[in-house]
């Protein structure tokens, strides 16, 4: 496909600008890599924790579909009886499935995950009661409906503790729901210091290149022309710290990844860290360009004005 | 090519630069602008190249009224003014190509057309083998040179030049003005403002000579 010849000459020029700019960051290497990480850095911390608190999420909704329900029973019931309590409850039409966890079972399960063996070995009884996993079905999962279960539950004389997982769990939404929240607020005011270094660096380039400008209007540039590198040059400071950003954030990820893999593994959980995903990374990269241009944007049109040729 | 109808420039603070200055230097005309400093010539140039406006009165360049034209047509009028300064006014981080260049990159011409453009020019001034090298490195008198050819590269209807030989000896000035006069030959308008009155004497141009902001004399070529 042909383009027209003045879209064709449009695309060369802005090209030609975009790698003018690029070169001239890339000739004061140190000047432009300070810059770049001070925008790395404002924004590596929202998107740290964006993904962090997208885990937590995650994690958290692996737990929500098993709500739970522990009975612990009293110590002087016996196996028999907690036996008795099991089929009754299997009868209930809420409950969908329940599991008696004997004390010797518990304290197998908990010798083998907890390293604790040797001082177990000590005690002269098993300390652990025997416990009920209770698994209401489908309708009464959700927490209310749960809670009312629990509710229930623990009216039965067998039954010393009566623990419903989910509470927490919500507790814990909630939390991360608020750190969600806060991380907009965050991000919002450090989205705010982009444009703010932006428009601070293109400043301190308008004024340095201030006789360049005054030749270039004597000549006849318009404002748009003096204007395109400097925006090219805000857009490249944004994306340049976007990539540092990814980079710093990739790099804390890779840290916490087996910690986090092996904490999981003591839980019995096969829980992994997701990284940044592809989308991710992408609107990562748009927003600081974005918001290198628009500081540019912002800082040119209040400077750019005042130089008039004289 | 430029017509001065009446016109009045009052800078801010009262001091009046320019009274009732009327003249019209016709197309391919070459004409010098006179006076003692602070006579108002460095403001008549202004006006023309739309860097300050007139208070009052009309100014008219290649027919446009100046006075109606608009911020955003002030670029426009520029590029067919090629200007010529006292202190060059070079771009000193980049080469003698890249100065000569900027008009026609700033207009937006094609990269093949840029190169045959700029050596032209080049050639005209006699810099051709100096096109790499960087401003700083060369004499007052081939700075200027290189001034007059980025005047030149993308062939405006008029040169204005402002005490274009200020900084040089009398023999480099007189080789500056006989490169204005070539220009001259080949139908570009020129107004110079120069105070150097013993090498103007020498040429049979038309002086326009200013004295407190009012033209007092102008010979031949124009009309006043």
């Amino acid at each position: 496909m042909k383009l027209p010849r003045f879209l064709h000459n449009w695309i060369t020029r802005h090209a030609q600008v975009a790698l003018n700019s690029l070169g001239r960051l890339y000739r004061a290497p140190s000047a432009s890599l300070m810059t770049a990480a001070v925008i790395a850095i404002a924004l590596a911390l929202p998107s740290g924790l964006y993904l962090l608190t997208g885990n937590l999420q995650r994690l958290s909704t692996q737990w929500d579909g098993s709500a739970n329900l522990s009975l612990f029973l009293h110590r002087s019931v016996t196996l028999k009886q907690a036996g008795a309590l099991q089929n009754k409850l299997a009868k209930m039409p809420e409950i969908d499935s329940v599991q008696l966890i004997t004390p010797e079972q518990a304290l197998a399960e908990f010798r083998a995950l907890s390293g604790f063996g040797e001082v177990l070995d000590v005690l002269d009884e098993n300390p652990l009661p025997a416990v009920i996993a209770v698994k209401p079905d489908q309708d009464h999962s959700n927490a209310d409906a749960a809670a009312a279960l629990l509710e229930k539950l623990r009216s039965f004389p067998e039954v010393e503790l009566a623990q419903l997982d989910l509470q927490w769990v919500r507790r814990f939404n909630a939390i991360v729901d608020i750190v969600r929240r806060s991380i907009w607020v965050m991000g919002a005011l450090l989205g705010l210091a982009v444009l703010l270094i932006v428009g601070n660096t293109i400043r301190l380039e308008i004024q340095s290149r201030r006789e360049e400008i005054e030749i270039t209007k004597l000549i006849g540039a318009t404002n748009g022309f003096i204007r395109r590198p400097f925006l090219y040059s805000g857009l490249w400071y944004g994306l340049a710290g976007a990539i540092l950003a990814d980079v710093l954030v990739e790099i804390a990820f890779l840290q916490l990844y087996n910690p986090v893999r092996r904490l999981a593994g003591l839980y019995q959980s096969n829980f992994s860290l997701h990284t940044l995903s592809f989308t991710d990374t992408l609107s990562l990269l748009a927003t600081g360009a974005a918001l290198g241009l628009l500081g540019a944007w912002l800082a040119v049109g209040r400077h750019l004005a005042a130089i008039e040729p004289t | 090519m430029i017509r001065f109808d009446n016109v009045y420039k009052r800078y801010p603070g009262g001091r009046d630069a320019l009274q009732g200055v009327s003249f019209h230097l016709h197309a391919g005309a070459m004409a010098f602008l006179t006076g003692h400093s602070g006579a108002g010539k460095s403001t008549l140039l202004k006006l023309v190249a739309l860097l300050e406006h007139a208070t009052r009165g009309q100014l008219f360049l290649d027919g446009e009224n100046l006075s109606q034209t608009s911020r955003r047509g002030i670029p426009y009028v520029r590029r067919k003014i090629g200007m010529i300064f006292q202190n060059y006014r070079l771009l000193f981080d980049r080469t003698v190509f890249d100065n000569v260049a900027l008009p026609l990159v700033i207009a937006g011409y094609r990269h093949q057309d840029i190169g045959r453009r700029v050596r032209a020019a080049l050639d005209k001034v006699g810099l051709l083998d100096r096109e790499r090298a960087l401003p700083i490195t060369l004499s007052g008198g081939e700075q200027q040179r290189v001034g007059i050819a980025r005047a030149v590269v993308n062939k405006p209807p008029l040169l204005l030049a402002d005490e274009p030989t200020g900084n040089l000896d009398p023999e480099l000035s007189r080789d500056i003005m006989h490169l204005f006069e070539q220009f001259n030959q080949v139908g570009v308008s020129v107004l110079i403002a120069s105070h150097d009155l013993d090498l103007i004497a020498t040429l049979p141009y038309t002086q326009l000579q200013l004295h407190h902001g009012r033209l007092v004399k102008s010979a031949t070529g124009t009309d006043t």
